[in-house]
């Protein structure tokens, strides 16, 4: 499979789960290192090259086929797809020579090799799943120390190049789509909340990144003196109080001010079916209005993940990779308008 | 809570410090920790913020100590303590023994906590299971106690005895 295939679909991270409301995601992230090399940020030239050939290595030799993009053989713009489809870090996208990506076909499994450490294992579930998600990444993890020995001490546990992921190696994060949340402006206190609780919260495209079209990433710091399933158990725990907390927002938004409501998901639609001329920014947010006037029941046209989905395929890289050309900004523009327009009539004859 | 440099605004911003390896924590508004630096729209890590703070403190420190505690570097990897506070990332496994001392104020002030209890990789001996199992019984002790459950405790207390006693026992046997 290519990268022209890929953008022309979605993970199966995106297809649809249970009825989750506002939960967009899963995700399982475990940082592991090698016990007979210096970490990447340190290691010379050699010593990487040994930890990415030793990966290609392994990764060939497993049952469970895996894509691989060498950064060294792959292109600027490819890059920055895997980055938008969350399969790699900007970190990683800006880096050349020994490391890359391994990939399932279905994307739910990206391992990173050579990025802050030696080996990223990401694993991705629609929906609430983040027991799923461990469990992948957990028997991933496993496959890879079976021929690997992984630096690790009885005291503070996987050894990483960063002292905050010491422990388990493992962060996991669920993304959330909370308009009703921001509109009701009661967003700072929740940050604010959840930041004394020991979890932390970020934009769509993880750290460093602005919370663009309401969607907010949740994820543990804590890493060491707790268990995988403790972990997990905590943040799903605060992630069902968010949803609620969001859900009430909701409840208040349509008694107070129902008909504020309705036109902005109205004017939504309108600009989305009608624009000639849009930005990445905007469409976010008008995406957004219309996933929330989906869940209040305004709209039935689209799934919401028919929606989530777009919310990466109007990315400029994902753009520039289905007109087969780069594009610059003001084209994207007129790109991503007439996607979106597509996108819009064809859902509507659906509906009709 | 009052701000703790100005003491009049509200403070909203709370920083814990790590000085000489002890965890202050510190309360300031927005004005005052702008005025010392902490910029809030930065994505900085927690990481940076606590080394950096360490290292601000470690300059105003009269210069011999300082070239002393700068020179200690870990044997593996060469990575000097300086350079580990200036990326806020090590360099190597080993490091982590080199530069153990702030590690373990860092990992406390992060973490809450300096003991793994977590998976352990297979090929990890026997050893580091009973570690962390003893760990993780000693944290269902404490859970006990602040429940009162006294019996629970005790019984949780003498499996603690048992593993320690089988540790010793087999490290008496490989010598």
């Amino acid at each position: 499979m290519t990268l022209d295939d890929m953008v022309r679909r979605h993970g199966s991270w995106l297809e649809a789960g249970i009825d989750e409301g506002p939960v967009v995601s899963s995700r399982i992230r475990l940082a592991r290192n090698i016990e007979e090399y210096s970490f990447p940020g340190w290691a010379s030239e050699e010593e990487k090259y040994a930890v990415w050939k030793q990966s290609e290595e392994i990764f060939n030799s497993l049952d469970q086929h895996y894509i691989n993009w060498s950064m060294t053989d792959t292109p600027r713009l490819d890059k920055e797809i895997l980055f938008e489809r969350h399969l790699i870090s900007q970190d990683l996208a800006r880096e050349d020579d020994s490391c890359g990506v391994f990939v399932t076909p279905n994307e739910c499994i990206s391992v990173m090799v050579n990025e802050e450490d030696h080996i990223r294992i990401q694993s991705l579930q629609p929906g609430l799943n983040l027991e799923e998600a461990w469990r992948a990444a957990d028997k991933v993890d496993d496959q890879l120390e079976a021929e690997l020995t992984y630096a690790f001490s009885p005291k503070m546990g996987y050894l990483t190049s960063c002292p905050s992921n010491v422990g388990t190696g493992m962060r996991a994060s669920v993304m959330l789509h909370l308009p009703g949340l921001v509109l009701m402006e009661e967003m700072d206190p929740v940050i604010n909340g959840i930041s004394k609780i020991g979890l932390a919260v970020r934009g769509m495209w993880g750290e460093g990144t602005e919370a663009a079209g309401n969607m907010f990433q949740v994820s543990n710091q804590i890493t060491l003196g707790r268990r995988e399933d403790e972990i997990i158990s905590h943040l799903e725990q605060i992630v069902l109080e968010l949803i609620e907390h969001e859900n009430n927002a909701r409840i208040r938004l349509m008694n107070d001010r129902s008909l504020i409501v309705e036109d902005h998901v109205a004017r939504a639609f309108g600009i989305l079916s009608n624009a000639r001329l849009i930005s990445s920014g905007e469409a976010l947010n008008l995406l957004s209005t219309l996933r929330l006037g989906l869940d209040l029941g305004m709209l039935d046209q689209f799934s919401r993940r028919q929606l989530d989905t777009l919310f990466i395929s109007i990315q400029p890289a994902h753009l520039q990779k289905l007109e087969a050309k780069a594009l610059e900004p003001e084209e994207r523009d007129v790109v991503r308008a007439e996607m979106l327009r597509d996108f819009m009539d064809n859902a509507t004859e659906d509906d009709g | 809570m009052k701000c703790e440099c100005c003491h009049e605004a509200e403070a909203t911003i709370h920083l814990t410090q790590v000085i000489d390896g002890e965890v202050k924590k510190l309360n300031l508004c927005q004005i005052c920790a702008q005025e010392n630096g902490i910029d809030l729209n930065s994505p900085i890590s927690i990481t940076d913020v606590l080394l950096g703070l360490g290292a601000a403190q470690q300059s105003s420190l009269p210069k011999q100590k300082n070239m002393s505690e700068f020179d200690l570097s870990c044997s593996r990897c060469q990575m000097t303590r300086a350079e580990f506070k200036k990326r806020a990332r090590l360099g190597c496994p080993e490091c982590y023994n080199a530069f153990m001392g702030e590690l373990s104020a860092i990992t406390q002030a992060m973490h809450h906590s300096r003991q793994h209890v977590g998976k352990i990789p297979a090929r990890q001996g026997n050893e580091a299971r009973v570690t962390a199992q003893i760990a993780a019984l000693q944290k269902d002790i404490e859970t006990a106690i602040a429940k009162e459950e006294y019996e629970k405790a005790a019984s949780l207390r003498d499996k603690i005895k048992a593993l320690k006693c089988c540790v010793q026992r087999s490290e008496g046997g490989a010598q």
